[in-house]
């Protein structure tokens, strides 16, 4: 059973191959000139002119949108990912919290009106949405960027399933203790939430840092644009130009690849372990 | 109501009502042996959720289903109620019907390719010992790539001028032009759409062959030297909970969440390339202006993961029953 098997070992390779030359031709060729990838096409060699290309993507304006820089839409997309998963957390903890640990009428019937929103996605709903959000003025806001998108229970159910784990004793003792409802929350759930925390955090970071419908429609004002809002504005400029400017698009799509990627690699352990655990 | 006996027609259509309300109204079997018994406190916890939920879930969804029952006026003077037109009219359209087949094979392409590959290289990256960290970094790594920068990845890689892809291609005899012919975006979209979701179907095959005991494991080696037949009866059974799972994962991620390499693909020109339901949902409301169709189309494709989700709760049933 311990054989090396030189087979198994090409087949993984060639699967680490199809899934990382693509990602490492984006990061090479992104140093390289715009017309020099146009002579010479992709390449998989570093090209020098890594550092020009990332200082004018990152804080020139008129790249390739009008005003905004590449370092405005990284920091856009780090608030649409840092408060959406904030904001998951603290909606689905308390609410999963009452829904485990707590007796009261129309229990059941509110867990049946928070976890219908498992069944519809944003993308089926995404005309209604955006007519509401203009209604309320939440168009070009980072209110309007963030909150309906966490119109949805995965976190809670998450959490639910998480706090239904937990013995039961330690409720038990709390309370022979004299603990109340907020103090055992506090006190005990929340730290033993913690790493359940930790994974929620990165794939819902992931998530949102990764929005795309949602920004483009809810936002038309460029000092609120992301990195994803940012490639679609690319293609946009793309169309009709002679020599595109490869090299920025990639650096663009490095940018907004990088963090996402770094987090799953870097918490790999709690990434899987939330993924995996929570979806039972 | 006791002395009387109530007509059987009348109790029979009262009782699911009755069933609801007490169902509804009744304490919900404990999910604690001990629970909290505060009248207030759990609404206060449960409040910012709540409001999320009834003001960016319902009421647009609410909206969603009125509105594919009417037909907008295009500059805005009110709108008037049509029935199903708007359902009939969508679902007539051959436009719509040649959208919603591609869909289906779209959907069926990747999510068989995506689910063949996660699993093959789940199966390898488990079977060998030296490296599977490295391996497994290597392979999941994908995973938090958003779906349009991989679209725009993919459009480099298949573009004109500069693409490997399309000199790969044009050596083996294949002119391709991603973005102005049907089947090779096609073909562009499904690649990329694979490309992206192999890792979490990695991911979720590898977890679950590592939760099969090591004795379960020795057992099947006595008893079966050939590792293909092992794999068929004794490995693939064991992950059949996971990749049922994953199919319906699998299914709703090409459905939805592919709008991104779509859009970023047919870079807005989707006169003659190929696109999926919610793309056109998109389409005809944000495009078009036909409110009244999108809406339709949506609450159709609503049903659609209606479906999906029902089958996937009645699995997550089974699945706490025979643990």
């Amino acid at each position: 059973m311990t054989r090396i098997r030189p087979l198994d070992h090409l087949i993984l390779i060639l699967g680490c191959l199809f899934m990382l030359a693509p990602v490492a031709v984006a990061i090479m060729t992104s140093t390289h000139t715009a017309a020099d990838i146009h002579v010479n096409g992709l390449s998989l060699a570093p090209g020098g002119h890594g550092i020009e290309t990332y200082q004018t993507v990152l804080t020139k304006r008129g790249g390739f949108t009008g005003q905004v820089t590449g370092a405005t839409m990284a920091m856009n997309s780090l608030i649409l990912g840092l408060g959406f998963a904030i904001g998951k957390i603290v909606l689905s903890m308390l609410a999963a919290y009452a829904l485990v640990y707590f007796r009261f009428r129309f229990a059941t019937a509110m867990f049946w009106v928070i976890f219908t929103t498992l069944l519809l996605p944003l993308e089926v709903r995404i005309m209604p949405s955006y007519q509401v959000m203009s209604e309320l003025h939440l168009l070009n806001t980072y209110t309007g960027l963030i909150l309906p998108l966490l119109a949805s229970a995965t976190g809670t159910f998450y959490f639910r399933q998480f706090f239904k784990a937990v013995p039961d004793e330690l409720l038990e003792a709390a309370r022979i203790d004299g603990a109340g409802p907020v103090k055992f929350f506090i006190d005990i759930l929340l730290p033993l939430s913690k790493t359940m925390m930790a994974a929620i955090f990165i794939i819902m970071f992931v998530y949102g840092w990764n929005q795309y419908l949602w920004p483009m429609l809810m936002t038309t004002e460029e000092r609120f644009f992301t990195l994803m809002r940012g490639i679609k504005q690319i293609l946009q400029v793309w169309v009709g130009s002679q020599i595109p400017d490869y090299n920025q698009a990639f650096a663009l799509a490095v940018l907004a690849l990088l963090p996402p990627v770094l987090v799953v690699v870097v918490f790999q352990r709690w990434f899987i372990k939330g993924l995996t655990e929570s979806d039972k | 109501m006791t002395d009387l006996p109530a007509p059987a027609t009348a109790s029979r259509t009262g009782q699911p009502f009755a069933r609801l309300r007490a169902a509804l109204t009744a304490p919900p079997e404990p999910a604690k042996r001990v629970q909290f018994d505060r009248p207030l406190l759990p609404w206060l916890f449960l409040l910012p959720q709540l409001l999320v939920i009834c003001v960016f879930f319902y009421w647009p969804s609410v909206q969603a289903i009125t509105s594919s029952f009417y037909l907008e006026d295009p500059f805005g003077f009110g709108a008037t109620f049509v029935g199903f037109d708007n359902y009939t009219d969508a679902l007539r359209a051959s436009e719509y019907r040649h959208i919603a087949a591609f869909t289906a094979f779209f959907t069926a392409v990747v999510t068989v390719a995506a689910l063949g590959l996660g699993l093959l290289l789940a199966v390898k990256a488990d079977t060998v010992i030296r490296a599977r960290g490295p391996y497994r970094t290597a392979l999941i790594s994908v995973y938090a790539i958003a779906p349009p920068v991989a679209g725009l990845i993919g459009m480099m890689l298949f573009d004109q001028h500069i693409g490997p892809f399309v000199k790969l291609a044009a050596m083996l005899g294949w002119e391709m032009k991603v973005g102005i012919d049907y089947w090779d975006t096609a073909f562009a979209m499904i690649l990329v759409s694979v490309w992206k979701q192999v890792p979490y179907n990695f991911i979720f095959f590898l977890s679950g062959l590592q939760a099969v005991p090591a004795s379960v494991r020795e057992a099947a080696l006595i008893d079966c030297r050939n590792g293909w037949r092992r794999f068929r009866t004794v490995t693939l059974p064991l992950l059949a909970p996971t990749a049922f799972f994953l199919l319906i994962i699998n299914i709703t991620y090409a459905l939805f969440d592919t709008f991104a390499v779509i859009d970023v693909m047919v870079k807005d020109k989707p006169a003659n390339n190929p696109m999926t339901l919610v793309y056109k949902v998109y389409n005809d409301g944000f495009r078009g202006n036909d409110i009244g169709g999108s809406s339709a189309q949506s609450v159709i494709l609503m049903l659609v993961v209606l479906v999906l989700t029902l089958a996937q709760f009645r699995w997550l049933e089974r699945r706490v029953h025979y643990g």
